[in-house]
């Protein structure tokens, strides 16, 4: 093997040496200037997003357990931007109420962890590169979600987190052993060979499943979602409403379409019942949520839903539109969670009612808020409209009208809640509003890549023309 | 040819647009006036540019000027089916886009001084850049679907400018009666548009307009109650023109249309906009003409043959001169339709085609210049009515001679510029039918008679008693005025029939002797008979009005339009239809969704207790999930 076939591993690597890099640098920069860690963090960062932009070649490395691909490269510079985003929305939250308890490079560290995580987990060739990877993505998150340790329900996020996700990837590791059992092999390309459709595959595969489920906070694998969320700093719960879903979704998608094809007659039902759950349930919960985190936890549980429908689909399009709406959905999302955390960094106020009248003292948070709930509700012209379109396109080709239906019956459901957050902010009236304030550079830098990303990706039609093509990668 | 640049001509008004509704509070009304006249200024240079290469340049290949597009796909439903975006040239489009700059940016200059007091003046620049940026849209798209987007965005755009005093009721209910009755005949256009989409597999122009294509080759395939299904949908397609240029019975929102700021309507009703219901006809002109033999082109001459004379006669009554106009320019547009239906496609058989481009061209310049002038004299007498004004010619010498000028243009009095052009229709629809011209003729002694008792009653006449001294407007407004003149003299010399035509080829049109020196005549009879009713101060004009009785007040009252419309919608739709419909929608169809909203709900409620806050509840959860799948997957479902 030549030495240069590790820059196939040109992300990881990069990512690596940037969380050693502030390693050294947060024994190096004295106590009064940790600050300045943030900006080094950011910078660094952004470089690295930048150079996830120079083209890669396919091919796989350590005898297959890690491979990559345009698609997956796609996905990771995805994954790069989305990061790069939230780490500019809470840059401030970091400098004034992190870097005092002087553990502000921490946070970018154990974050980079996980990233670096789920770099090794999309690129995975074999259930242990994939195990690997999953694990390296969820524990520095546990360890993210208690991070407020003046606050408790913050640590109640961390255990539940943590305790959850034990449960769950032991439970996934289990599945993977089965699966081991019946094809002989960890690999995927050997397992695709060999592998059919019997009880035990079927265990083992549902075992697994449940696994990746709970990242994705798929019914009924969503419980821990509200709590965490709510009790969570609001940066971790944001990244793990986006980055970690997005990349588990991605993942399970390439998963099921290529090792797991043979066993899609299972998984093609077993989606269904879980999609169809997931929406109901996620929806159903949003209605009643008071406070934004939670209102949005269950949100972004029942965009989960809908996200299964292209993964229904075993098909290019169910790719092209999974990875499509996973995009749109990472910069609409961010800006919801931008706009919370603003609001939650300068007045502590979490509540839907605390919104109330906010376009009269905030009138640019507010309709940032309102295109990004626009967007996730799938109104258009904004990009989750096109999302959401191709996902009913990718799922009715394929003739499941009638999840279609029960789907869009749901984006009815799920416009009700969206807009009951757009009449606070909009109609309703409040003695005593946020008042109005300014957003620091980072803060409107994050915020204003979500809104162009809202309003061009979705016109923007090149680009899904693009993943389209990417996608015929997983889909021979 | 490279067009390539000319995506700046639309976008610049854009970005205009943008910068000044961004920033509107921000900047200075006199410097957004200038951010506005700069950028048209701009895309003006730009379009005269590109008019000039094509023409005389790049454009032509074997005799035959070229269609030039650059386009990308935007919506893609099948190979052949999608929606792109893009820019397409050919003779029409350069001619509308100089048009479209010329009117647009001496409106934009004379806003300056029209709108000096206004509030709103930035809004008010914005709202045009918007309506710049739709109209060169609209006439650079190069298929259906673009051309329909852009249709709307001037309709809103529209809206947004009669509406713009917002506070008067009556500019509210304008606005609003315009939007409502173009959006009810866009309807049509919109399901045209999806039939050509189902059975020509195609929206681009180039495609469908192809004299050899498939689109017009095939016709006759399909066909639906006794006619081509093509037929139908071109039918639609016209009923979305005709409501946008006020063609009867959908003209009557135009007048009311004039409660919008006077600059507005010299560029948008009455230069620009009103006339893309001819531009589309000529747009589509080849699948009019070969499409059932012309059956649709019948309808669009008798339709416009008779919305001119219908404007025509009401134009003769009225007492607001924006409403004359306003009538007038329907009755011109009327005129541009006739001249369509009319023309063949070959050769100098297409001489109704080049007729009514012409006329457009022509019609854009004095009709401008007629609404500019209009404005001037309301900005000094601050009223609309004709009995406010009288005897302004000492007073405002250059608003009276260059209305004058536009007067004399429009009457056909040659040699200006409307006598070129309405000749050459009164050929076109000689050669076809003798019953179109005579209505053609009429329609023009009646213009001729109209437009000089506005002139009379405006300039001569007795003199009002102002409670200010008028004076003449400022430079701003009257630069504009003088420039028009001078387009409204000169471009009837233009030879038109060799540049734009319907097969591109070009042909020498010839002047018609007998018929041209007919409609001198005709014309100058009628400025002679508002001479001997309106020049000196006399009662004649009330006499015949008496005479006339219940004729002349069914005229000034436009025919009862308006109250066959409020009948027809308050008492029958609204009372007989919508009322039991609206009735069932919320006694049933409401009740209904309410009933499941409200069940939402108490679901909600119920399950609320599953998110205990336990993680033993949560484990259980995750666990049972786990085997109720694991259960169902391996024994009930696989046999």
């Amino acid at each position: 093997m030549e030495l240069s076939s590790f820059f196939l591993m040109r992300h990881e690597m990069v990512l690596l040496a940037i969380a050693l890099i502030l390693i050294i640098a947060e024994i190096l920069i004295p106590k009064q200037k940790k600050s300045s860690a943030v900006h080094l963090a950011i910078f660094l960062f952004g470089i690295h997003t930048a150079l996830g932009f120079f083209p890669l070649e396919e091919s796989s490395l350590f005898g297959g357990m890690f491979r990559t691909n345009s698609l997956i490269h796609f996905f990771k510079n995805v994954l790069n931007i989305g990061v790069f985003i939230l780490l500019l929305q809470s840059a401030d939250w970091i400098q004034e109420k992190i870097v005092k308890l002087n553990r502000g490079t921490e946070f970018f560290i154990l974050l980079f962890f996980s990233l670096l995580g789920m770099y090794f987990m999309i690129s995975a060739g074999d259930f242990l590169m994939f195990y690997i990877g999953m694990e390296l993505s969820t524990i520095p998150v546990a360890a993210l979600a208690a991070f407020e340790l003046v606050k408790r329900t913050s640590s109640e996020a961390g255990i539940k987190l943590i305790l959850s996700a034990a449960l769950a990837s032991g439970i996934s590791l289990f599945g993977i052993s089965l699966l081991y059992a019946t094809s002989g092999s960890i690999y995927f390309h050997d397992i695709i060979e060999v592998i059919t459709s019997n009880n035990l595959t079927i265990l083992g595969f549902v075992l697994f499943f449940a696994g990746l489920a709970f990242k994705i906070s798929l019914v009924p694998f969503h419980f821990w979602t509200a709590d965490v969320y709510e009790g969570a700093p609001i940066s971790v719960a944001s990244y793990l409403s986006v980055i970690s879903k997005g990349a588990a979704v991605f993942i399970l998608m390439i998963l099921m379409f290529t090792v797991l094809r043979p066993l899609m007659e299972v998984w093609e039902n077993m989606i269904y019942v879980v999609a169809l759950a997931t929406m109901f349930v996620g929806n159903l919960f949003a209605l009643r949520q008071q406070n934004m985190k939670r209102f949005l936890a269950f949100s972004s549980i029942a965009q989960a839903g809908f996200i299964l429908l292209g993964l229904i689909t075993g098909t290019q399009l169910g790719t092209a539109s999974v990875v499509y709406f996973v995009m749109i959905y990472i910069f609409s999302n961010l800006a919801a969670f931008g706009v919370v955390q603003a609001i939650s960094l300068k007045t502590g106020k979490e509540n839907i009612d605390d919104y109330n009248g906010l376009y009269r003292t905030n009138p640019k948070l507010s309709l940032i808020m309102l295109l990004a709930l626009f967007s996730l509700a799938g109104i258009p012209p904004v990009a989750g409209f096109f999302g959401k379109f191709f996902l009913y396109t990718a799922a009715a080709s394929e003739g499941y009208y009638f999840l279609v239906f029960l789907a869009v019956v749901n984006v009815t459901i799920s416009l009700y809640y969206y807009l009951l957050v757009v009449r606070a902010m909009f109609l309703r009236t409040n003695e005593n509003p946020i008042p109005f304030f300014n957003n620091k550079l980072y803060m409107r830098l994050g915020l204003g890549i979500t809104v162009i990303g809202i309003l061009v990706l979705g016109v923007y039609s090149p680009l899904y023309d693009y993943i389209y093509e990417l996608s015929a990668v997983f889909n021979q | 040819m490279n067009i390539s640049y000319l995506f700046l001509i639309p976008i610049i008004p854009l970005v205009v647009f943008l910068v000044l509704g961004i920033f509107n509070k921000k900047i200075k009304p006199a410097v957004s006036g200038w951010i506005g006249v700069a950028g048209l200024a701009t895309s003006t240079i730009l379009s005269f540019y590109a008019a000039f290469q094509y023409f005389f340049v790049t454009g032509k290949l074997d005799g035959a000027y070229q269609t030039f597009t650059k386009k990308t796909v935007w919506l893609n439903f099948t190979d052949t089916l999608h929606i792109d975006l893009g820019i397409l040239i050919d003779p029409i489009s350069i001619m509308m886009l100089i048009v479209v700059s010329t009117i647009s940016l001496m409106v934009h200059i004379y806003s300056r001084g029209y709108m000096k007091e206004d509030p709103g003046y930035t809004k008010f620049f914005a709202f045009l850049s918007l309506f710049t940026f739709s109209m060169y849209g609209l006439v650079l798209a190069t298929n259906l679907f673009q051309i329909y987007i852009f249709w709307e965005l001037v309709g809103v755009s529209s809206f947004l400018l009669i509406g713009y005093y917002y506070t008067k009721n009556s500019a509210v209910a304008a606005a609003k009666k315009a939007f409502i009755v173009t959006r009810f005949a866009d309807f049509g256009f919109l399901i045209g548009i999806l039939i050509i989409g189902f059975y020509t597999g195609t929206w681009d122009f180039e495609t469908l307009n192809n004299p050899e294509g498939a689109a017009i080759a095939n016709w006759a395939s399909t066909s639906f109650m006794g006619l081509s299904v093509l037929t139908w949908a071109l039918i639609l397609i016209f009923i979305g023109g005709a409501g946008k240029s006020a063609m009867f019975p959908l003209h009557i929102w135009l007048p009311d249309a004039m409660e919008g700021p006077t600059p507005v309507s010299a560029l948008i009703h009455a230069a620009t906009m009103v006339v893309a219901g001819v531009y589309l006809v000529a747009r589509l002109f080849p699948m009019y003409y070969f499409v059932e033999e012309g059956f649709v082109l019948n309808i669009v001459a008798y339709v416009g043959a008779f919305s001119s004379l219908f404007a025509a006669i009401i134009a003769i009554t009225q007492t607001d001169i924006k409403r004359v106009l306003a009538f007038s320019t329907m009755s011109q547009i009327g005129y541009m339709m006739m001249a369509l239906g009319v023309s063949g496609y070959d050769g100098h058989e297409g001489v109704g085609y080049m007729a009514s481009m012409f006329h457009l061209f022509t019609h854009a310049m004095f009709k401008a210049l007629l609404f500019l002038g209009a404005g001037s004299v309301i900005h000094a007498v601050h009223s609309n009515y004709l009995k406010d004004m009288g005897g302004l010619r000492k007073h405002m010498p250059i608003t009276n001679i260059t209305f004058l000028i536009a007067a004399l243009a429009i009457a056909g009095v040659p040699p200006l510029a409307g006598f070129w052009s309405k000749d050459e229709i009164l050929v076109a629809a000689f050669e076809n039918s003798q019953f179109l011209y005579s209505i053609g003729i009429l329609v023009a002694g009646l213009t001729a008679f109209y437009m000089f008792r506005l002139y009379f009653g405006i300039f001569w006449g007795k003199e009002t008693n102002y409670a200010h001294k008028p004076k003449e407007s400022p430079r701003s407004m009257t630069i504009p005025l003088v420039i028009l003149a001078i387009f409204s003299i000169v471009v009837g010399f233009i030879p038109f029939s060799e540049y734009v035509t319907a097969d591109k080829l070009g042909f020498v049109a010839h002047l018609n002797y007998p018929l041209a020196a007919t409609a001198v005549l005709i014309g100058l009879i009628g400025i002679i008979f508002a001479w001997i009713f309106y020049k000196k101060e006399n009662d004649l004009a009330e006499r015949f009005a008496n005479a006339f009785g219940i004729f002349y007040r069914w005229t000034s009252n436009k025919f009862y339009f308006d109250e066959l419309y409020l009948f027809i919608t308050r008492k029958l739709i609204f009372k007989r239809i919508s009322a039991p419909i609206a009735y069932f929608d919320k006694k049933f169809v409401d009740g209904t969704m309410e009933g499941i909203g409200n069940k939402t709900l108490v679901v909600a409620n119920k399950i609320k207790g599953i998110q205990s806050g336990k993680v033993q509840d949560y484990a259980f959860g995750f666990i049972s999930g786990v085997v109720v799948l694991a259960i169902v997957f391996i024994y009930l479902w696989t046999n």
